[in-house]
């Protein structure tokens, strides 16, 4: 284990319009090491994972990879990750191979392995809009797979997988660890992986304050609310 | 670097072969609309000869801005522009590789269907000749300068209107010289110079355009 974290966040924090939604949030992540992050709804737990990927830059505070500034070299940065956001991001016209062929572009991975890991290779040839949502989840995580990538950042990777497919993935997890790759996951439900460490976001303090987000609600509580 | 952008590409063009229907919609509107002209101003040739470059630039400038609202907005979407701006390519670069596929899949058969309108309105040859020449230079400005206001307008609410209104006025020139080639030609002045303006025009959009999108689909993702 070296010395200096792979990846290091150094008090971070984002703002989601007028609202704190991240606040001076630490962490240091070593090879094979793996996170859990928890929290409410609302504490942030995506947004956190959006910051490490480098798709949302920090409004405070740095985010380190091998003691480096990632956003010196964002595009560098982006080939270290593999995110499974909350959507699936599959097209539903291409079949599942053509939906995963362009992140085997540079990597090389080879699309069979990744289906057969989750149990997917039967389906490779059907269009994606005739998958389910747990066969959609499953060609989601076949695309981290394939990216090789050292950090995974996986929000809720269990939605919609049945128990058979959550201990292939807890297979690939531990499989990914054990080759030095590190994980930072989000979940409301026990996962096939055991943690080395913990991360639990507190609730936004001023989230009961302020309106969510879109200016229509706050036309709507002005309605509904304290009328003049 | 590369393989990844022509990947992009690709993966576009196999989207719009699978959905064919919207694909063709642009090309189908520009005949239609084109053809609405005679039916309008009445059949006679003299007059339509007269208005074909204007009539065919306008349409196919009108066209081409039907499938941009979804070239980024269908990918914001699903959650698949996260994923592509993870691909390892710079933002600007996955911008440049959805407007070559927009200039492929719209520009081009634009392109095409573009010379039997002006065989149809009564065009003579020769400005058929420089009208391609023109459209093929207007409709690449057209993909660069339309992708960057569809990256730029992205995500925000009413982004449909916020399009047209952002991109005819940028077009402007655009539609200007390759206008201007064609009365010329049929004045029997020299239109290479226009053709020369609207390659300038190209020139200075090329290396903008792709980065002011790139900077828009950074926001767009935050």
């Amino acid at each position: 284990m070296s010395v200096i974290p792979l990846l290091e966040g150094d008090s971070l924090c984002v703002f989601r319009g007028e609202r704190l939604v991240l606040s001076k949030i630490s962490l240091s992540l070593h090879a094979g090491e793996a996170m859990l992050l928890t929290g409410p709804n609302g504490a942030g737990k995506s947004t956190l994972l959006r910051v490490l990927a480098g798709l949302r830059h920090p409004d405070a505070g740095t985010l380190l990879w091998q003691g480096q500034p990632v956003k010196d070299d964002i595009t560098a940065h982006t080939q270290r990750v593999a995110y499974l956001g909350h959507q699936e991001a599959l097209k539903p016209g291409l079949t599942v191979t053509e939906n995963l062929k362009i992140y085997a572009t540079t990597t090389g991975s080879n699309i069979a392995e990744a289906l057969k890991t989750f149990n997917l290779l039967e389906l490779a040839d059907l269009p994606a809009r005739q998958l389910s949502a747990g066969q959609k989840r499953r060609t989601a995580l076949a695309r981290v797979l394939l990216r090789q990538a050292p950090l995974w950042l996986l929000d809720e990777p269990t939605l919609g997988l049945d128990n058979a497919t959550i201990s292939l993935l807890g297979e690939a997890l531990t499989r990914h660890r054990q080759k030095g790759g590190m994980i930072i996951a989000t979940s409301h439900v026990p996962l096939p992986m055991d943690t080395t460490s913990h991360l639990d976001l507190p609730a936004a303090p001023d989230r009961a304050v302020m309106p969510d987000t879109s200016p229509d609600d706050w036309t709507w509580h002005e309605h509904s609310g304290t009328a003049p | 670097m590369m393989p990844l952008f022509f990947a992009v590409i690709i993966r576009d063009l196999r989207l719009a072969r699978r959905h064919g229907a919207d694909t063709l919609g642009a090309v189908l509107f520009f005949i239609l609309a084109a053809t609405l002209f005679p039916l309008a101003l009445g059949p006679s040739p003299e007059l339509l000869r007269h208005m074909a470059p204007g009539i065919i630039w306008v349409c196919a400038l009108l066209a081409a801005l039907l499938p941009l609202g979804r070239l980024f907005g269908a990918e914001l979407e699903d959650g698949s522009l996260d994923q592509l701006m993870l691909l390892g390519l710079p933002a600007s670069l996955v911008a440049l590789a959805k407007m070559t596929a927009h200039w492929l899949t719209t520009g081009l058969p634009l392109l095409i269907a573009a010379i039997p309108m002006a065989v149809m309105l009564g065009l003579p040859q020769v400005s058929i000749l420089v009208l391609t020449g023109g459209l093929f230079l207007g409709s690449v400005i057209l993909s660069l300068i339309g992708g960057m206001a569809a990256a730029v307008v992205l995500g925000a609410r009413r982004s449909d209107v916020l399009l047209p209104l952002l991109i005819l006025p940028l077009t402007c020139p655009a539609l200007i010289f390759g206008a201007a080639a064609l009365d010329a030609i049929s004045n029997g002045l020299p239109w290479i110079p226009d053709l020369e303006l609207l390659g300038a025009f190209l020139g200075a959009a090329l290396p903008l355009c792709p980065l002011a999108a790139g900077a828009g689909l950074r926001a767009a993702v935050e």
